[in-house]
């Protein structure tokens, strides 16, 4: 009977650990010729984002005309590691925000300065130049404390079918990842590669935007850019990536 | 590639912004039916299928888009899904009512189907405002798709 148990025990120990490291990004399922395009600066167009948003972190905003840079000083040290412990709770207001939120946050709090539109240029900028600075460090967000009823709200979310198609997030990125959705291979819909270039939007797009695409596909409401309901999934996407290395600037199709 | 890509974007999401389905113009009733087994014998509201309207709707992305899933022998569809088993031969293994019943709610035979079903309205979660209350087909549309089905022997 111990025995047993254990053995158990020990087989899903190893059936977690087989999902973590079996999650597959997207980039892996493009063709080459595109994931060389991801690594080369010079050639992702993501970049230009990239680039933009860190002429903004030195331009002062704001009624006190104050810059990102005044009070974070260098991005590439200040700024590294931080997408990847996003969304977090933030200690003031005990909310949960992801990245947009929290660099808006900084401009009404702390500059004095109105908030950027959601998936206007300047905020996929910022915030694809903030997440660049964790390229290649391990997705680990906090899914504890404050953070574990918004964690699991997002995996309800999740394996919940939605729509007039009826089909959950899970059924498409747990179940048939790898296999052809006419012709688009499903990845495990890991959420570090965001803002991400897509061709097919001919430009960079939050993961909000990439939500509203999937959400809409099974024909289920897309709820608005920085909804909670979707921070609280982005929270969930974050924790299942634990360990997977943030991509930004991604390139998709 | 590009194309590829096109089929899950401007067939379910393209829909969307620019394209009414006619069905959407006028309220859609659900048929009642009954099931014997794993098959609805008989045709929804006694109407007759049409085949040929119902290789249109298998392949059309804004309706029945059933390739995104499933490959079919049909011409001039480079880009076909491989989430299903494929319809080719299906006619010769499954009833025409088999057929009628896996179309209406597969979900009847397997809950965790991935297929949706195309004549549900109940049940459903989070469906977007010009979807709600709407099945996929109406029971005119749902006989279409059977009778074209049934001419896949092989
Ligand atoms: C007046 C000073 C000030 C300015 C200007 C400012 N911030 Fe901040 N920022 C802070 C402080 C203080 C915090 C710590 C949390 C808090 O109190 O809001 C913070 C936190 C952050 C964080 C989260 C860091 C973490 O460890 O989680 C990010 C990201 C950030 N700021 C980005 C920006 C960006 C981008 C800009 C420019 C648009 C900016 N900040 C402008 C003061 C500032
Ligand atoms: C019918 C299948 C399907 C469903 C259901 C679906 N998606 Fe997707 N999703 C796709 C396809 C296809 C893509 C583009 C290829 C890829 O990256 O997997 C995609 C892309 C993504 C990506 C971007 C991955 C990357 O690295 O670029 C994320 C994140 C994602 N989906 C999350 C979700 C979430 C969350 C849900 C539920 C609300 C969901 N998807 C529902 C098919 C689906
Ligand atoms: C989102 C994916 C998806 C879509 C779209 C879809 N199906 Fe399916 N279908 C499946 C799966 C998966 C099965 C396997 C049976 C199961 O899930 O229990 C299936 C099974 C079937 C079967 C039974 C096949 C057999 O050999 O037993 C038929 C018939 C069928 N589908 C027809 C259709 C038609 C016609 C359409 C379009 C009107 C369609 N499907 C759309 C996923 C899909």
């Amino acid at each position: 009977m111990r025995s047993a148990l254990l053995a158990l025990v020990v087989l899903m120990a190893g059936a977690i650990a087989a999902t973590a490291e079996t999650r597959t990004s997207a980039r892996e399922l493009l063709p080459p010729e595109l994931q060389a395009q991801q690594a080369d600066d010079d050639a992702n167009p993501g970049m230009l984002w990239v680039t933009s948003g860190q002429q903004l972190w030195s331009m002062p905003a704001g009624a006190n005309a104050k810059s990102c840079s005044e009070c974070h000083g260098d991005a590439t040290t200040s700024m590294r590691g931080i997408a990847a412990r996003y969304p977090a709770i933030d200690a003031k207001s005990g909310r949960l925000m992801n990245l947009e939120q929290r660099i808006n946050n900084c401009r009404t709090a702390n500059m004095a300065a109105a908030a950027l539109p959601y998936e206007g240029e300047d905020l996929l900028a910022l915030t694809a130049y903030v997440a660049h600075q964790s390229r290649g460090l391990p997705v680990s967000v906090r899914i504890d404390n404050a953070a574990a009823p918004h964690f699991e709200a997002g995996r309800r979310f999740y394996f919940e079918r939605q729509g007039q198609l009826n089909v959950s997030c899970s059924q498409c990125h747990d179940d048939n990842v790898g296999r052809r959705l006419r012709g688009d291979r499903i990845s495990s819909g890991l959420p570090t590669a965001w803002p991400a270039y897509r061709l097919d939007w001919q430009k960079m797009g939050s993961l909000h935007r990439r939500l509203r695409a999937c959400s809409l596909g099974v024909r289920a409401e897309q709820l608005d850019f920085g909804s909670p309901e979707y921070v609280n999934l982005e929270l969930y996407l974050a924790g299942r990536a634990d360990g997977h290395l943030v991509e930004t600037p991604g390139l998709r199709k | 590639m590009r194309g590829a890509s096109q089929g899950w974007r401007a067939g379910l999401i393209g829909l969307a912004f620019c394209f009414v389905p006619p069905a959407l113009a006028t309220e859609v009733r659900i048929a009642t039916f009954e099931a014997v087994g794993d098959a609805i014998p008989a045709p929804l509201d006694g109407l007759a299928g049409d085949s040929t309207r119902g290789q249109k709707l298998v392949r059309d992305r804004e309706t029945g888009n059933c390739l995104i899933c499933h490959q079919a022998p049909v011409a001039n569809e480079p880009f076909q899904g491989d989430l299903a088993p494929s319809l080719a031969g299906v006619g010769g293994r499954l009833s025409v009512g088999q057929l009628r019943l896996r179309l209406v709610d597969q979900s009847k035979l397997n809950p965790a189907t991935l297929m949706p079903a195309y004549h549900r309205v109940d049940g459903l979660t989070r469906v977007a405002a010009r979807y709600r209350n709407r099945p996929v087909f109406s029971a005119q549309e749902i006989e279409d798709v059977v009778a074209w089905l049934a001419t896949l022997k092989e």
